[in-house]
């Protein structure tokens, strides 16, 4: 069997080995029962994806064909590492006019690669400084 | 009054067709559907895997979604041998039942934005609907509920959200009439989406950052307002970029929320920024973005431009060919027909009917499960008040729209149980105490005006709590758990860990009895007839079982119980064989077998006593005499009509079926070449009977009466009672014999009113 076909016989993951999916705090599904919840054992830090999974849908994705989803799949996988409010803040920054030159940007890839060990986040942000200096978006709009 | 028009004018003038407002087509000013006029001829050149030039446009001169589609949609690995396909064979490839889906899915990563415009655009409305039911991802069906209220109440969301799921419905989407009540609406709606079974997903569409936050507390399972536009004018217009949306599309993968773009026709167009550019040919650049970007799907098809797109000419094909790229990308299509495009029930009936027969991820994105007055998004195209015409549709056509009828007595049980876990779930937490009589309105209200319930300003300080107290749905479940509402409470985990195995972010995602169904694991392997989503016998069932069907002992039943107030009304004497009349001023009644025996009044619901003593009245006043015979021979109505002519002195007869279908005949006639026919039995009067018998003693006395005339209002008689007429009649075909000679009826009638 070639390397895809296997991929796609492992889908869905908590169908066919729910044993291999854990959550962040090593919670595997079969644990996450009601009564876990109830007692307090299982908080929602528990029921979060982890990097590893998502890299396993990516490699699913890319076995049905659909390397574009596996990609987004991966920049994901390194932002289960970025807190909320960090999402925000990177997000906020590149919506048109909020950055006024291309060092915003640069510090946020810098910081993706350095503090979240985020490359593909950080190659992302840097295409997209790239552009909208191209484009003329470090304007302000309000 | 005299009038320099044709009157007809102004019949159509009062329809609600006349309330849409057509648009010329002007392609310079970005109303065309095919055809802009700075439309660019497709083309691509790549140097070194790296783009160069993409639809006429060099790579210098790019604008952000050029950059973006080339860097990120465009595999040069398949571009020279993809792009070399001239359009008229892809678009026969894309309509060749031969030609596998995954072969036109892999070539579509190597197609630039107006090649795949220029493609889709060669199909005509059907070879675009049998391509998009060819190409759409998952195999099965679905569809998708707006769950809003003109009041932001919770109880009637949890109510409605919970009738929803009992629907069938596979996503459920909720907005606010007041933005900073989303969060009430969002615990209102994961509430009452648990009840009845687990797995439905849930979305709470708000401002793109309030939007994820709820996410991230758990509340919704997925999001579907990640809007792109077409030119780069309209995305900067929009608050965001190429790479800011790709942001977001990462984000809710990282949360482990399924997610999906949203663009459609005419958005450019509406904001003002259309580049002269038709509007296929901007949704293809919307879609080869979203590939790029890496979402899973998108919800296409006009969308909120829906009425703008439909105004030009071709507008709708344009809608129905957009979505076609969509699911040629490989991409999930929640296939739009929600705003509605018209005020024509008739266009809106039109326009679903590819969707519904070849079938779609999500036919509606959404369908309004509440009343249209109540859809915080807008009127959708079929609305609560439609609900049961789409259940019908689906029995037509026995296509599956992804709805299953729901039983009076178990809609009401469903939402008195989706009140009752919200409302614990709302003291429990220290968020409001609804009172039993605000229960007990929501629980029978069709929508939000008949509700005594909250008030939009009561919701913003529910609303303000949740997000105040930081409460995720962890809380939520150990509340309905410490409440009883058990199920509930496990069908929440169940939907709250989709997004540990991450298994539902995969392309069309939904969950069908407890598991996920993908284009994975369910992907459309459409390939001819037998090939492809068929129904199951059981299905077929489900789709059969609507509201209120006749059966044959349905009908018996209500003869059965007008048969007692008969007995009393009137006494048929059987009065052995009948013989032919000599008295020239007789009118001879023949009915049919059935009649006061099996069946006892017409389709208009007048007893037989009455139509008999109606038309011996008529007679009488005519100066004739009335004589009754039961015929056995036959139960047609112009034989019943000659062969009482026939035994006729004056030769003069009449022929009455039980229902009420009656015929004036006379003894020298060609069976169905009658004096007048009575065929609108629904709506004959026992005036009308009166007048026949005075026409028939009329003619008998050799005059020549003014034809009975019974005016119908354009009634569609054959959809209100046919079902009807072909039960009843063949309970009287099945009672005739050969042979068997007419009957003398001696007729009593036992009280004056009948």
């Amino acid at each position: 069997m070639t390397r895809a076909v296997i991929q796609l016989q492992g889908y869905p993951l908590a169908e066919t080995a729910p044993e291999s999916v854990t959550g962040p705090r090593g919670k595997t599904l079969g644990t996450l029962t009601m009564e876990s919840v109830a007692v307090g054992e299982v908080e929602i830090e528990d029921i979060r994806i982890t990097p590893q999974t998502l890299a396993r849908q990516a490699e699913v994705a890319r076995a049905a064909g659909r390397e574009a989803l596996a990609e987004n799949f991966e920049r994901a996988a390194e932002m289960t590492r970025l807190p909320e409010a960090e999402i925000m803040r990177i997000y906020e920054l590149l919506r048109p006019g909020r950055a006024n030159s291309g060092a915003a940007l640069s510090e946020a890839a810098e910081r993706l690669e350095t503090k979240y060990a985020a490359p593909r986040l950080a190659a992302f942000i840097r295409q997209a400084a790239a552009q909208y200096d191209r484009r003329g978006l470090y304007r302000l709009r309000f | 009054m005299d009038s320099n028009r044709w009157n007809r004018f102004d019949d159509w003038d009062a329809r609600a067709l006349r309330l849409d407002r057509f648009a010329a087509e002007d392609p310079e000013n970005g109303f065309s559907a095919f055809a802009g006029k700075a439309d660019p001829k497709p083309g691509l050149s790549i140097a070194n895997g790296v783009v160069t030039s993409m639809d006429g446009v060099a790579a210098a001169d790019f604008d952000m979604i050029d950059a973006f589609i080339a860097a990120h949609h465009i595999d040069p690995a398949i571009a020279e041998e993809a792009m070399a396909i001239p359009s008229t064979d892809l678009a026969r490839m894309l309509v060749d039942i031969n030609v596998p889906r995954t072969d036109l899915t892999r070539l579509a990563r190597g197609l630039t934005p107006a090649k795949m415009a220029e493609v889709v655009a060669g199909l005509n409305a059907m070879e675009i609907a049998f391509s998009y039911s060819k190409m759409r991802a998952r195999r099965t069906p679905g569809n998708q509920a707006h769950v809003t209220n003109a009041k932001d109440d919770p109880l009637q969301l949890a109510a409605d959200a919970a009738v929803a799921v009992a629907l069938g419905f596979d996503e459920i989407e909720t907005t606010m009439r007041v933005a900073r009540n989303s969060w009430s609406n969002a615990l209102a709606c994961c509430v009452g989406a648990a009840v009845g079974k687990p797995g439905t997903l849930f979305q709470c569409s708000s401002e793109e950052a309030e939007e994820l936050e709820i996410g991230m507390a758990g509340f919704t399972s997925y999001a579907e307002t990640v809007s792109v536009y077409g030119t780069e004018s309209a995305f900067i217009d929009g608050d965001d970029t190429p790479w800011s949306k790709a942001w977001l599309a990462a984000a809710y993968a990282s949360r482990g929320i399924k997610m999906r773009c949203t663009s459609g026709a005419a958005s450019e167009l509406l904001m003002g920024f259309h580049e002269a550019k038709s509007l296929l040919y901007l949704e293809a650049r919307c879609l080869c973005l979203q590939r790029g970007m890496g979402a899973q799907g998108t919800q296409n098809g006009g969308i909120d431009g829906a009425p703008l797109a439909s105004s030009v000419p071709g507008g709708v094909r344009e809608i129905m060919a957009e979505n076609l790229i969509a699911v040629w990308l490989d991409l999930e299509c929640a296939s739009g027909n929600d705003a509605r495009h018209s005020e024509s029930d008739m266009r809106v009936g039109a326009k679903i009917l590819p969707y519904l027969i070849g079938g779609s991820d999500l036919i509606c994105s959404g369908f309004g499960s509440i009343l249209k007055y109540d859809n915080s998004f807008n009127p959708s195209s079929f609305n609560g008040e439609e609900l049961e015409e789409y259940l019908v549709l689906q029995r037509d056509f026995e296509a599956d729209g992804g709805l299953t009828a729901v039983e009076d007595s178990a809609a009401l049980e469903i939402r008195r149980r989706a009140i009752d876990a919200l409302a614990h779930v709302l003291k429990d937490l220290g968020l409001a105490e609804p009172t039993e009589d605000m229960k007990r309105s929501v629980a029978v209200a069709s929508g939000s005006r008949d509700t005594r319930s909250f008030s939009p300003g009561e919701v913003a300080v529910i609303s303000g709590k949740i997000k105040g107290k930081g409460l995720t749905i962890v809380d939520v479940i150990r509340s309905l758990h410490r409440g009883g509402f058990r199920a509930e409470a496990e069908n929440l985990l169940f939907l709250v860990k989709l997004r540990v195995s991450g298994d539902y972010l995969q392309t069309s995602a939904v969950v069908r009895d407890g598991k996920v169904l993908s284009a994975v694991n369910d992907p459309n392997d459409y390939t001819g007839p037998g090939t492809g989503y068929r129904l199951t016998e059981a299905r077929r069932k489900e789709l059969a079982a609507i509201r209120d069907v006749l059966t044959r002992e349905e009908v018996l039943r209500a003869e059965a119980a007008m048969e007692e107030g008969e007995t009393r009304a009137i006494r048929y004497n059987d009065m052995g064989p009948a013989e032919a009349g000599t008295d020239p001023g007789e009118v001879v009644v023949g009915f049919s077998p059935g009649f006061g025996t099996r069946i006892f009044r017409t389709l208009a619901g007048h007893p037989l006593s009455a139509v008999l003593r109606a038309i011996g009245e008529g007679v009488a006043r005519g100066g004739g005499r009335m004589r009754v015979v039961r015929l056995r021979h036959t139960a047609d109505t112009s034989f019943l009509g000659l062969s009482a002519a026939r035994l006729s002195g004056s030769g003069i007869g009449i022929g009455l079926q039980s229902k009420g279908t009656a015929v004036i005949h006379r003894m020298d006639r060609l069976p169905h070449n009658n004096l007048e026919l009575f065929s609108n039995a629904p709506i004959t009067t026992l005036g009308h009977y009166e007048a026949m018998g005075f026409n028939a003693a009329t003619y008998a006395r050799g005059g020549f009466p003014e034809p009975v005339v019974v005016p119908t209002n354009g009634e569609a008689l054959g959809a209100r009672f046919h079902a009807r007429v072909a039960l009843t009649y063949a309970i009287e075909t099945a009672m005739t014999e050969n042979g068997v000679s007419p009957e003398e009826v001696r007729i009593e009638f036992m009280d004056k009113q009948t």
